[in-house]
């Protein structure tokens, strides 16, 4: 232990290059960016493609979507909140504003989750045509990552229970979590306006 | 309980995989035994298995890439035999079934597991030393990444024993590789160790690009970077942009076989040309992947057995930018057949032939840097001339595909094959093995062995030419790729031939692992031993620390003024070790089994997804998560080596060095 806080002290002033977490997580998002490009750009292909089976017009609901889409964007302000608090180190905050942004992403989840099943049983699936291939994958990945974000809030929760302080290697995993959090935003954002209004309209 | 695998899944009837379970038993227990008897478990699992630090990470995944290429390269034979038998009524030995197993394990393990791994290998021990840093920016990553590529070829050879591989070819087309026509685990073996190996290089190049953007040692601007680094650079951005899509080839292929879906089915509205573009889009930039890191190695190897610094290293550097920009947009080349129309053919077919022109810039700049030089014709020279000289000629054999009218004629017959393993084997295998005799005494501490070297290099390149050259004729012919038998006549001599040129690589594939089993017996030999860190009187930063260097690389960061700064260093006579220094604690990072773990983990998922165990496949992936979630929470990550540690270790080498000056 006495040996873990000469490191720490030394981290402070370590003579070489700040952390590159951030920095990689970026890449990384980039990276994730270009599968959601590429699905996206595989729904532009297959959006046509309904086999007899029903089109966007015919399955979507709007209003459901619509209320989804509140959620998520306001889950994103939360999630902004939380780390306004996270560099003021005022931890209980910064976890309160983090529980909100679960339950919105639970609520989100909640959503997606029906949707699909109310689609599933009325049977349109996944299995029905290409077109609906393309939509399952494209929102259940988006759907996806957004589980694996809220597997990741819980984490964080768990891990700064009980702490007074946060230490730069949590700011980091909190900011890396944040950008994560407002990338599914944005991708949403996609999801919402190529997916569900072209398709109504 | 046991989803799909039955006993019946168990090959027992056949007898080629029964004697090549036999043998791969046989060998794997002498393994076991030998490290048993030394009593090396607990060496091998603390200093190796577990460890970050990249250079051993490096010498693991070059492990693998050998294995790789002797299970790849076994597939190889097997189908030259095969081709060289079944003909004019006699159905050879190999029934159509096993038959196409076999080319699609070898070109699937020759990519992923051999060219990927032993790529990997290289940049893993040369970047971080090349840029004067001390280890990846994500140590704990990299070994994660190294266990996700070595998982997944345990994952295709566990194919070979129980159920069967796909049959689909290298990049499994649907609709054959849908469920309708592929009923069979081997498509899903496919796709999950595509997959998986897919995360961990997908995890390299974020890494490496974040180590080249973030570590570099303090006044190494980016065009200060040795070449190698450069193409490295290059390549990790093509590996963020190509990866990705290939993870949803793979997904969506496995989306259909899974879940019904119909991305790329012949009914439900299913698109098979969709699959093509996307699957190419990841292929066309994979080619670039392998072969940028061997063009980098070639300038590192020609410069320095030149005596002289490379010729134009900025036109080098923007070449290697242009083909990395070009290489994603030339995808459609790959299925010009396919009805894309004359405009889209166009376009394609253009873009393709002017990558050209940046490729011919940097053989140029080769042949310009040993242009009054005074070379050194080393058995590491030898490759780098095999390689310009049949590389050339894959080029051009390339461009003549590019042209979509003649892409109609030769599409799909053995010429492509013959363009693609001339550039394969000409460009990355031989640029590959060039890098290993480069840089093996950095890793190592001694020298390959340069009589087998020579050996080794004789008869691959003649072997390829004996191999190759037939498959261009039997193109012009008409012989079309993944026959499994045939009676025209006229091919036969032809294939004869060729399987005369499978041998004459054997013997070279034979000469290589002498020339490792020599140089390992001699090391101790004054001329192996490699006591000064630098042996070819090379010019990059790699060569100013020890072989093998101690564990953090450089005591004392390296400061750069210029391109080759060891180079100007050794010329301004700057000791760039600074013996006796201003040490300053180091710090490290610990090892850590997560990365096996997770990879192990994942290993257990993908089995139990190909067998439909959906129980296995749940333990596996909580195993993953459970063991991402643990390292998260472990602060006990890193540690600093004290200044008395640097000291000792630093002297000893001084040591070392001085008792081989005064024996000289």
């Amino acid at each position: 232990m006495a040996q873990n806080m000469t490191a720490d002290a030394a981290h402070a002033h370590d003579e070489h290059h700040e952390s590159p977490v951030v920095f990689g997580f970026w890449l990384y998002l980039m990276t994730d960016c270009i599968i959601f490009g590429t699905l996206f750009a595989v729904f532009a292909v297959l959006r046509d493609q309904f086999a007899g089976g029903p089109t966007g017009h015919e399955v979507f609901e709007l209003s459901g979507v619509g209320i989804e889409t509140a959620i998520l964007l306001f889950s994103s302000i939360t999630y902004g909140f939380g780390m306004i608090a996270a560099h003021e180190n005022k931890v209980s905050t910064m976890r309160t504003w983090l529980g909100v942004t679960f339950l919105l992403g639970l609520g989100f989840l909640f959503m997606e989750i029906r949707e699909f099943s109310h689609m599933i049983a009325e049977g349109n699936g996944p299995d029905r045509s290409a077109f609906l291939s393309a939509f399952f994958t494209l929102v259940g990945t988006h759907g996806l990552h957004v589980t694996c974000g809220l597997l990741w809030m819980a984490v964080l929760l768990f891990q700064t229970a009980g702490k007074t302080e946060l230490n730069e290697r949590m700011i980091g995993k909190l900011t890396c979590l944040s950008l994560f959090w407002h990338f599914l935003d944005i991708v949403w954002i996609c999801v919402f306006t190529f997916v569900y209004l072209m398709s109504v309209i | 309980m046991l989803g799909k695998l039955t006993l019946s899944a168990i090959p027992y009837d056949v007898p080629i995989l029964v004697g090549t379970f036999i043998g791969a038993a046989i060998a794997g227990l002498a393994v076991v035994g030998l490290i048993t008897y030394y009593g090396k478990w607990g060496y091998l699992w603390r200093e190796w298995l577990t460890s970050v630090d990249h250079k051993r990470i490096g010498v693991m995944y070059i492990v693998v890439a050998l294995v790789a290429l002797f299970r790849g390269f076994a597939d190889a034979i097997m189908m030259r035999s095969q081709l060289a038998l079944a003909y004019a009524g006699n159905p050879g030995y190999l029934p159509p079934h096993h038959y196409d197993q076999i080319f699609s394990a070898h070109g699937t393990i020759m990519i992923f597991f051999m060219a990927m791994a032993f790529m990997q290998g290289l940049m893993n021990i040369v970047v971080p030393l090349q840029i004067g840093a001390r280890d990846v920016a994500f140590p704990f990553v990299n070994t994660l990444s190294f266990w996700m590529t070595t998982i997944s070829f345990l994952l295709v050879n566990v194919s070979l024993f129980i159920g069967e591989f796909s049959q689909c070819g290298w990049l499994a087309y649907p609709p054959l590789s849908e469920q309708q026509f592929s009923p069979g685990v081997g498509v899903d073996y496919y796709i999950w160790a595509v997959q998986l190996s897919g995360v961990g290089t997908l995890l390299t190049g974020v890494n490496f690009f974040a180590t080249i953007v973030k570590m570099r040692a303090p006044g190494m601007t980016y065009m200060r970077m040795p070449v190698f680094t450069w193409t490295i650079f290059c390549t990790t951005v093509l590996i963020m942009v190509a990866f990705p899509i290939l993870t949803v080839a793979m997904g969506l292929l496995g989306l259909d076989r899974y879940l019904g879906m119909h991305f790329f089915t012949n009914d439900g509205g299913g698109n098979q040309m969709l699959y093509l573009s996307v699957i190419w889009g990841w292929g066309h930039p994979e080619v670039y992947i392998l072969v940028l890191p061997a063009f980098g190695a070639f300038s590192e190897i020609t410069q320095t057995f030149s005596r002289k610094p490379l010729f134009g290293y900025k036109t080098m550097v923007y070449a290697t930018a242009s083909i990395m920009v070009l290489s994603l947009v030339v995808w459609v080349h790959h299925f010009f057949t396919m009805g894309a129309g004359p405009n889209v053919n166009a376009f394609f077919g253009i873009m393709t032939m002017i990558i050209a022109v940046p490729t011919g810039v940097k053989i140029f700049n080769w042949l310009f840097t040993m242009y009054k030089g005074r070379i050194d014709f080393h058995a590491t020279m030898y490759w780098v001339i095999g390689f310009m000289i049949t590389f050339s000629i894959g080029g051009m054999t390339g461009v003549m595909l590019a042209i979509p009218a003649s892409d109609f004629v030769l599409h799909n017959s053995l010429f492509v094959i013959a363009h693609f393993h001339n550039v394969i084997i000409g460009g990355v295998y031989f640029g590959y093995v060039a890098a290993m005799n480069f840089w093996f005494p950095k890793a190592f501490g001694f020298k390959l062995n340069e009589a087998w070297g020579k050996r080794a290099f004789w008869f691959w390149f003649v072997g390829f030419y004996v191999a190759f050259m037939p498959l261009y004729v039997l193109g012009f012919e008409g012989m079309t790729r993944r026959m499994n038998h045939y009676d025209n006549p006229e091919w036969h001599p032809w294939l004869l031939i060729a399987e005369v040129g499978a041998v004459l690589i054997a013997c070279g594939i034979v000469c290589q692992l002498t020339q490792l089993y020599v140089s390992i017996r001699d090391r101790n030999l004054a001329e192996n031993r490699d006591l000064t860190g630098d042996p070819w009187n090379a010019r990059t930063l790699e060569w100013s620390t020890s072989s093998p260097p101690p564990f953090y690389n450089f005591a004392i960061l390296p400061e750069v003024h210029e391109l080759d700064a060891f180079a100007h260093d050794k010329e301004a006579g700057i000791d760039t070790r600074q013996a006796g220094g201003n040490y300053q604690p180091i710090h490290m990072p610990k090892n850590t089994a997560c990365g096996f773990l997770i990879g192990a983990f994942s290993f257990v998922m993908g089995f139990g997804a190909v067998w439909y165990i959906w129980w296995l496949a749940a333990v596996g992936l909580i195993g993953v998560i459970a063991t991402v979630i643990a390292r998260s929470s472990d602060n006990d990550v890193d540690y600093y080596v004290p200044v008395s540690e640097v000291v000792r270790i630093e002297q000893e080498h001084t040591h070392n060095l001085m008792a081989a000056q005064a024996a000289e």
